[in-house]
């Protein structure tokens, strides 16, 4: 079966975009993706959208941005996997690379999330556990990640400060990314002054909600070699699951969907941890990054906190992680998340990170969660 | 019965629905596989073990161990008049899971990870409509148990 590559990407602004429709969004990241492949539109096969359809007001989303990209009567659909949908996108692309049924795809990660009031994500966000069991507690998003870190605290000593050293870092990277939503540096002191949201969460251990998209041109090898000079790879493609209920993992220090995806990208790439130069990962808590260094082997488990205290992850560390500012400052549109990460990570194969390049950046990795884990998606990227 | 389980009730069909009478006659049930003995907390009609559909309730003592917990300050809708709330994740004796409320037999500066407590079978007294719950209390905490007809 043919190797995949990425032949043209591109990325909107991430933000409170109240001067676009979301196919309008998905047209300016589509946009910069065809010219940066240099191919005609016609060339495109099909597309997939990653995307979670309750933030829109239109239903079945994939038709009106396939209509509005130009793209009719070619194929599309609809990948969702809630906050893992970009990646889920990605993947369902490359399988259909693979598998020889289309030779180059579109893959658009697309949201737009400041559309519903203030009541709609309440109301959303009152529904993203098992709401069998759970959600009858009032339980949020925030929650259970909160419950995660008090854990990680408990058990390995994890502190205030370390948490929120992640997010003064992806500050310190986002203020240097023009597609960011926040684009200033933070302190920790600043940080920890912030109001509670979830113990021992405050503001800034959460990310933001946002609007935006992404855009990723994929191709079959020998396609992609004819399209592009500068080609990179999806050689390890992994995903996995954990149950739903939180009360059914094994342990609340980590994700088992992110251990075992993890384990299976490294083994299809045929890599370790170790040979990973730069990696985006899910911070849409403090405490996720950290789960995240532990789960993909950059540390050992429990070590998390002190590998971000020594700047371990910071561009000159043993890896450098979310230099793009993580969803923390770039912002967290949930359907483009996963295709902007692996967007990141291919500029920086690229060398084309500007300020923010990793210096001999050759083997890239991201790691795309849904929910609170229920699904990971690990890919390892490659360029020649 | 299930629509009556917790302040905000998402799912009210279910083929565990009895959970919430016995919940409402004071008693903490899981559920036990008949074919192949499996138990579970939270409640679940089908083995997730051997696939049998043939499931019976059975007591649980409510004895737990606090694993982690959290005080939401930001609530979802219908939870905005009880805020702040603290949620906690116990391990309940003889296997299992439980979230629930911290509840009023607990101080706030007492919660501790590890500590011991009681789950206890809660009826809301300020709400018209029968709903039921379970707080999470200092061990030793008794609650009356009725015997209605199942």
């Amino acid at each position: 079966m043919t190797r995949v590559g990425i032949v043209g990407m591109g990325h909107g602004v991430f933000g409170r975009r109240s001067d676009a429709t979301v196919q309008e969004l998905a047209f300016e990241a589509f946009r910069e993706a065809v010219q940066d492949a240099g191919i005609e539109r016609s060339e495109v096969d099909a597309s997939v959208i990653g995307s979670v359809p309750e933030y829109h007001k239109q239903r079945s989303l994939p038709g009106v941005v396939q209509e509005y990209l130009g793209l009719n009567p070619k194929p599309t659909w609809l990948t969702e996997v809630a906050c893992a949908s970009g990646s889920a996108a990605i993947r369902t692309a490359w399988m259909s690379i693979k598998a020889g049924v289309h030779d180059v795809v579109a893959v658009l990660g697309c949201q737009k999330m400041t559309e519903l009031s203030t009541g709609e994500i309440l109301a959303l966000m009152g529904r993203v556990g098992e709401v069998q069991w759970e959600s009858v507690f009032g339980t949020t998003f925030p929650a259970y990640y909160a419950l995660f870190a008090r854990r990680h605290m408990h058990e390995f000593g994890t502190t205030r400060e370390q948490l929120l050293e992640v997010a003064v870092k992806n500050h310190y990277y986002g203020a240097r990314n023009p597609k960011a939503l926040f684009r200033k540096e933070i302190t920790l002191e600043k940080a920890m002054a912030s109001e509670d949201v979830a113990t021992p969460f405050q503001v800034y251990d959460c990310c933001a909600n946002a609007d935006g998209a992404a855009c990723l041109i994929l191709a079959s090898e020998e396609t992609a070699r004819k399209i592009s000079d500068k080609p990179v790879w999806l050689d390890g493609m992994a995903c996995a699951t954990a149950s739903m209920s939180v009360l059914r993992r094994p342990d609340l220090v980590g994700l088992p969907s992110a251990r075992q995806a993890g384990a299976d990208a490294y083994a299809m790439a045929g890599i370790t941890a170790k040979d990973v130069k730069v990696a985006d990962v899910h911070d849409c808590f403090t405490i996720a990054e950290i789960l995240a260094y532990e789960d993909l082997g950059f540390c050992e488990q429990g070590a998390g906190g002190s590998f971000i205290s020594d700047r371990q992850t910071y561009i000159g560390g043993e890896v450098a992680v979310n230099v793009d500012g993580g969803l923390k400052a770039k912002g967290h549109p949930i359907g483009a998340t996963g295709v902007s990460m692996t967007y990141e990570i291919a500029r920086q194969l690229r060398g084309e990170a500007g300020e923010r390049q990793v210096p001999d950046a050759d083997v890239g990795l991201t790691h795309n969660v849904g929910g609170i884990g229920q699904y990971c998606f690990v890919q390892v990227l490659r360029r020649d | 019965m299930f629509k009556w389980f917790g302040k905000v009730n998402f799912s009210p069909y279910t083929k565990v629905t009895d959970f919430a009478q016995h919940l409402k006659d004071g008693r903490l049930m899981g559920t036990r596989c008949k074919a192949c003995g499996a138990t579970s907390f939270p409640p679940r009609a089908d083995c997730v073990e051997c696939m049998s559909g043939d499931f019976e309730f059975f007591e649980l003592t409510g004895k737990a161990t606090l694993h982690t917990f959290t005080t939401i300050v930001a609530p979802p809708t219908g939870f905005d008049d009880v805020v702040p709330y603290t949620v906690g994740v116990v391990d309940l004796e003889g296997g299992g899971r439980l979230l629930a409320w911290i509840g009023d037999t607990i101080q706030e500066d007492q919660v501790e990870v590890g500590m011991e407590c009681q789950v206890v079978p809660q009826i809301f007294e300020e709400l018209e409509d029968i709903r039921v719950y379970y707080s999470l209390e200092a061990p030793g905490t008794t609650w009356a148990k009725t015997d209605s007809a199942m």
